[in-house]
């Protein structure tokens, strides 16, 4: 009896630096596991360890039944890789680059270009696959990127941040396609972000990690309720009425409200969306009108705050400037 | 950790993968299929490269115009001798200078998510770095053309035969081609291009200016002397000129074939080591 994806007290050190501090993790065939957590948190080296890229330094890691160390041949098999940066050769079209992964995956010449076609069309490339990757958008890389991943039909697919610094839009063609392939081809995916709304839509578990370690998994509402559901943000017109605004909230929460002065902005969590009206009710009745009043899912930083009681940035000043991957988020 | 109440999740039960798993790691046919695709893909990218066609093309040109016009009548008293001599010597001197393309090439190839993408998938490791230097070493041909077509416009002849010029782009090609796994070394251990670039140019000028390729071994100083006679670029030279405008030849060939296989034994098992360290 196997998990699809397993590790087991996953370590992995460079020099003095701890990019993976035991890590635990399984996820089932068919599913897509969400590996959340800020820049340096280990997400990468964590994809490094299942793609066969890097050894671990202790525990186990298995893909497929497979040990990604002593069986790295059989795991790569398996798997499809896309990651953190567009993995194409510049120099080369989209199709060829599609066409040379057909051939080193040993498909006969001729199916290698009717899959690489296939492909193309399937991710709204057609056009643009005799074009050279550096003339395509970064949504367009991303997306032939993909594909690139998927030639050799893989089991798994490793997708590294795979819409950070896209622009909103081409995140949404993003999240749609990879919601697709799980649909249509029953991969298990390994999805790492720093976007709590991205595992929220994609994956069905999600694991926060944090310097290597777990900090926190569970389904997205499961996680959702351990932080206190969506966060309320206010902004009054008038910026003088802030502290009016301050005190509902608390009264109606029952929680203190984070208080951005410069923003002239009121935070407080809500576990409760019934609680909506009742806001809207009483700005209004004390005569407060508001430029911004919005519902949205906690913050990456607010989910460390409650998970961890310190902001994800602040963890990564106080206890070490020592890796070297770390970048400010 | 328990995994007593474990969900199962049947890998088998995954579509299986198009590929069949017929390509074993260790199997020599796919390692030379996969290292053949892996040149196509140096030889595709040649066409977008116009730069280093143009450095190919231009470089033993400006070389055999220096050394020809500029020192030749010093040296033999007369550049048209001095042509003679020294335009087989250009031929050796320029690929051992492309090679260092060899390594700055895989320095910046390694530090991107393509090699990456590489290593997820189930070919040889060796497969890679043998298709860059056998695309490269193929590249060498359009520089070997540059000096074989503008050494004869300015009077260069060949005093032997077709097969005997080919034999010498063969021998010089393969010695290349084992040259370039030591730059390949550097290639894959350092972490810039430009250290790369800066450590195999200092090692070029011992090879080639230390060498018989410019000026006879005998007008040298003895301690000279002792290291031009055991530079394998003095073989490779030796061998060229016979092979070229007449002269001895097997015994240089053999000695340029020899250093060939050496460096290829020692620095290909090198090369592949530090690959996969370096992930």
């Amino acid at each position: 009896m196997t998990y699809a994806i397993e590790t087991e007290g996953l370590v992995k050190r460079y020099g003095d630096t701890t990019a993976l501090a035991g890590i635990d993790l399984r996820s089932e065939a068919g599913t897509v596991l969400g590996l959340l957590g800020p820049n340096g948190a280990g997400k990468t080296t964590m994809v490094r360890a299942l793609a066969t890229l890097i050894k671990p330094d202790a525990g186990i890691a298995r893909v497929g039944g497979f040990d990604t160390v002593r069986q790295a041949q059989d795991v790569r098999r398996l798997i499809g890789l896309t990651g953190q940066y567009a993995s194409v050769d510049e120099e080369m079209t989209g199709f060829e680059n599609l066409l040379l992964l057909g051939r080193l995956l040993d498909l006969p010449r001729a199916e290698a270009k009717a899959r690489a076609r296939e492909l193309l069309a399937r991710f709204d490339l057609t056009e643009a696959g005799g074009r050279s990757p550096d003339t395509y958008s970064g949504g367009m890389r991303r997306r032939l990127d993909l594909a690139a991943s998927l030639v050799g039909r893989p089991s798994f697919l490793y997708l590294d941040e795979p819409t950070t610094g896209l622009d909103p839009r081409s995140r949404g063609d993003v999240w749609q396609m990879i919601r697709d392939l799980v649909r249509d081809e029953g991969v298990t995916v390994l999805l790492t972000t720093q976007y709590l709304d991205e595992a929220d839509h994609l994956a069905n578990d999600i694991v926060v990690i944090d310097h290597g370690r777990v900090i926190a998994n569970g389904t997205s509402d499961e996680l959702k309720a351990q932080i206190g559901g969506r966060s309320l943000e206010v902004r009054p017109v008038d910026p003088t009425r802030l502290p009016d605004v301050v005190e509902l909230l608390r009264e109606i929460a029952g929680r203190e409200p984070f208080v951005e002065d410069e923003r002239g902005q009121a935070t407080v969590a809500v576990s409760d969306e019934d609680v909506l009206p009742v806001v809207v009710r009483r700005l209004d009745e004390a005569g407060i009108r508001v430029n911004e009043f919005t519902l949205q899912l906690p913050s990456l930083d607010e989910v460390f705050l409650t998970i961890t009681g310190h902001r994800s940035q602040e963890s990564a000043e106080r206890d070490d400037g020592a890796d070297p991957k770390r970048k400010a988020a | 950790m328990t995994t007593t109440t474990v969900r199962p999740a049947d890998p088998s039960a995954t579509p299986p993968p198009a590929h069949k798993p017929a390509a074993h790691r260790n199997d020599p046919s796919a390692v030379v299929r996969h290292t053949l695709t892996l040149t196509w893909r140096s030889l595709v990218k040649l066409k977008k490269q116009s730069e280093q066609l143009i450095d190919l093309t231009l470089q033993p040109i400006l070389f055999i115009v220096m050394f020809v016009y500029l020192f030749g009548g010093a040296i033999e008293g007369s550049t048209h001798d001095y042509l003679q001599f020294v335009l087989p010597g250009i031929m050796v001197q320029t690929v051992v200078f492309a090679s260092v393309g060899t390594g700055v090439g895989l320095c910046t190839d390694m530090s991107t998510g393509v090699f990456d993408r590489f290593r997820s998938l189930p070919i040889s490791r060796l497969a890679p770095l043998a298709g860059t230097v056998l695309g490269d070493v193929l590249r060498f041909l359009v520089a070997i053309t540059s000096v074989f077509v503008f050494g004869t416009i300015i009077g260069f002849r060949f005093h032997t035969n077709v097969l005997a010029v080919a034999a010498a782009v063969g021998l010089v090609l393969i010695f290349a081609f084992a040259f370039c796994w030591v730059v390949a070394l550097l290639g894959v251990s350092m972490k810039q291009p430009r250290t790369v670039q800066g450590v195999s140019f200092l090692m070029m000028f011992p090879l080639t200016f230390g060498s018989n390729l410019f000026a006879k071994t005998s007008t040298m100083p003895g301690w000279l002397q002792a290291w031009v006679k055991v530079n394998p670029v003095t073989a490779v030279t030796n061998a060229s000129r016979g092979l070229l405008t007449g002269g001895p030849v097997a015994h240089h060939a053999m000695v340029a074939l020899l250093w060939a296989l050496g460096l290829m034994l020692v620095f290909i098992p090198l090369t592949v080591r530090q690959y996969n360290r370096r992930a």
